[in-house]
């Protein structure tokens, strides 16, 4: 299947494990990344807050561009997501403003139509792909493995733009593909809500808090790992997991995978290729369990 | 139809010393004299939550404290947590909420308890009227028959948060209340915008400031909890981004907040991307040495672990086309 593959600037940036593991996993899954090298920043929201023109002009394009490769435009991070889902969403409803972005695109070569859909990989795989089509690749079965889904806010809210009014399971594809790759789902409130990644630099200790309770959470509720099909919950959850634990006076260590690593890991590629040994909590004590070194 | 209801039971009179549990201690379920009892009722399949709690008081305990008045999403009085969600008895439907006949009802962890399911409406009473929500009306006053004109579409900013009822789901499941209880929180910062963006207020400038500082629009979140807890549709969080332009706008701009929005802009003007490297030094504000300080070991952690994104930020290819589209729209902030 072709897709127009938005990697999002934290896979490119701080998370490389992210993009290199979605890399390894895509033939496997049959998915073929057509990458959206010249797309900007979807401004992750705070572009949207401070100038919703600006933001909807920049993800128009990226739109734009994925519908000239003639392929649905492909996300592996939930804040991506929700931003261009936003995006879209005002644009097929008010005429006036896709008329004046339409306008800003005209001499960039491009012009959005609004006939690209934008999923994540999450939604593909489940929508798209197909779980019986997924349940033969698991070489690896990731038994024993109590496994926290953490979905970040924008993957899930505001309902209306993702889809969830019409798709109420989308909050659910997590759990399943953690059993259908042979873990255990862990149930805990933390796992819908926010890690607080979008204060981090502004208000650095309410945001160490929420991702140190809902860490905290996950552990009690017994978890070996997260797993989180967002970049920005994956570097407070994880590269901010020692701050959080201070700020919440907790020890904490809890390792936090990316959803490419977790399938990869149960398509039988080793940590390496996954780049496991490339997190700030140490992978080691969820990867034992399924009697992996990294 | 049988349900079977299971009621979270605590009374405040009997436990003076506790649990006004702010935000849930994890696990959640050891709330200290928290009990839980289950009730089955018999109801029709389109009965409400509140429908089968007033059965609950009626005919099998007269002791379940649950506060209702207007059974139509107007007083705003029956929020509470359903399965885990601020929502409002009256207006959800059993069926709606039921997993195998069973739906579990309890007041929000994050507000203080008075009994059963009735929270104590306080923090968000206090918070409301913190943000002075009444019109400071401009001079002169007009007199006699006269009244203040103001065109339509002024009007029409504010209708959103007209509607709001009061009911505080959107506080109760607030993500930033649930850790910081001196957070202005959802409701009490839309209202906040609904007066400063009124053309009758004379007093804007104060206010912008006054909601800029600790605690305020800059201690929001941005999870959208609000957005989808809330009935009316008043879609705080918007408000609440409104309010941070607003703010911007007049020049409230010494904060980390707005440094955090004006570095991520302008690395996507320059470059396409997001430049990680620079947000956080810029955000906290380069001679904040104390704040520089902190971060140091977090980055240390990520440089270990290979993760910390180049020294060099790449611009990604056709960057000219994103700077074009930034002068087009005009500006960093409108
Ligand atoms: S968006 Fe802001 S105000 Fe709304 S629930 Fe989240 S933190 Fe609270
Ligand atoms: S904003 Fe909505 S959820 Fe919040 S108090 Fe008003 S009506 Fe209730
Ligand atoms: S009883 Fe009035 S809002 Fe529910």
């Amino acid at each position: 299947m072709k897709v127009a593959f938005w990697p999002g600037c934290v896979s490119k940036g701080a998370c490389p494990e992210l993009y290199v593991s979605m890399q390894k996993i895509a033939p496997t899954l049959g998915l073929e990344l057509h990458e959206l090298t010249e797309a900007p920043c979807t401004g992750a929201g705070v572009l949207t807050e401070q100038n919703p023109e600006l933001a909807y002009s920049l993800n128009a394009l990226s739109l734009a561009m994925a519908e000239q490769k003639g392929a649905d435009l492909m996300t592996i991070c939930s804040t991506c997501q929700g931003v261009l889902s936003g995006a879209q969403h005002k644009l097929a409803a008010d005429q006036a403003l896709l008329g004046r972005v339409n306008g800003v695109l005209a001499d960039s070569g491009y012009q959005y139509r609004g006939t690209t859909k934008v999923k994540h990989l999450l939604w593909m795989l489940v929508e798209d792909i197909g779980l019986d089509k997924l349940r033969p690749l698991v070489k690896r079965p990731l038994t024993g493995l109590a496994i926290a889904p953490f979905y970040g806010c924008y993957i899930l809210r505001p309902e209306e733009h993702l889809g969830l009014l019409e798709k109420p399971e989308r909050s659910t594809y997590l759990e399943r593909i953690i059993e259908l790759l042979g873990g255990t789902p862990v149930e805990y409130f933390g796992k819908s809500k926010c890690c607080g990644f979008p204060m981090l630099t502004f208000n650095a200790d309410t945001s160490l808090k929420m991702a140190g309770k809902h860490l905290a959470e996950a552990k009690t509720k017994g978890a070996d790992l997260l797993v989180t099909p967002c970049p920005l919950c994956h570097l407070n959850l994880d590269g901010q997991q020692p701050d959080a634990a201070k700020a919440i006076n907790e020890p904490l260590g809890t390792p936090v995978f990316h959803l490419p690593q977790l399938l990869g890991l149960a398509f039988g590629f080793s940590p390496h290729e996954l780049r496991l040994d490339h997190h700030v909590v140490n992978t080691k004590l969820a990867l034992d369990k399924v009697e992996l070194k990294v | 139809m049988k349900w079977s209801i299971e009621v979270g039971r605590y009374d405040r009179s009997q436990n003076p010393s506790g649990p006004n549990v702010h935000g849930y201690p994890p696990p959640y379920e050891a709330a200290p004299a928290k009990r839980y009892q289950i009730f089955e009722v018999e109801l029709d399949d389109q009965a409400m939550v509140l429908d089968g709690l007033i059965a609950i008081r009626e005919y099998q305990d007269e002791s379940l404290a649950v506060r209702c008045a207007c059974r139509s999403a107007i007083c705003g009085s029956c929020g509470m947590w359903i399965n885990g969600k601020a929502n409002l008895a009256c207006t959800t439907k059993l069926r709606e909420v039921a997993q195998d006949g069973k739906v579990r009802v309890e007041s929000p962890p994050s507000m203080p308890v008075i009994r059963d399911l009735v929270s104590d409406m306080t923090p968000f009473w206090k918070k409301n009227l913190s943000v002075r929500p009444w019109l400071e009306g401009k001079k002169p006053v007009p007199q006699g028959l006269e009244e203040y004109r103001v065109p339509n579409a002024a009007m029409e900013n504010l209708i959103q948060e007209v509607s709001c009822i009061s009911c505080g789901l959107c506080l109760m499941d607030c993500e930033s209340f649930a850790i910081n209880p001196d957070f202005l929180g959802p409701a009490a910062l839309a209202k906040a915008y609904r007066y400063a963006d009124d053309p009758r207020d004379a007093t804007v400038k104060q206010r912008l400031g006054d909601y800029s500082q600790a605690n305020g629009i800059w201690e929001c979140t941005h999870c959208y909890m609000c957005v989808d807890r809330c009935p009316k549709g008043v879609a705080p969080l918007d408000q609440i981004l409104k309010l941070r332009r607003m703010a911007v706008d007049a020049g409230f701009t010494n904060n980390a907040g707005t440094r955090h929005a004006l570095a991520f802009a302008e690395s996507v003007r320059d470059s396409g991307r997001l430049n990680e490297l620079t947000l956080l030094p810029k955000s906290v504000g380069l001679f904040n040495i104390p704040a520089q300080l902190r971060a140091l070991p977090t980055a240390l952690n990520m440089l270990r672990a290979g993760k910390m994104p180049p020294i060099i930020h790449h611009k990604i290819p056709g960057v000219d086309r994103i700077k074009n589209i930034f002068k087009k729209v005009g500006g960093l902030f409108k």
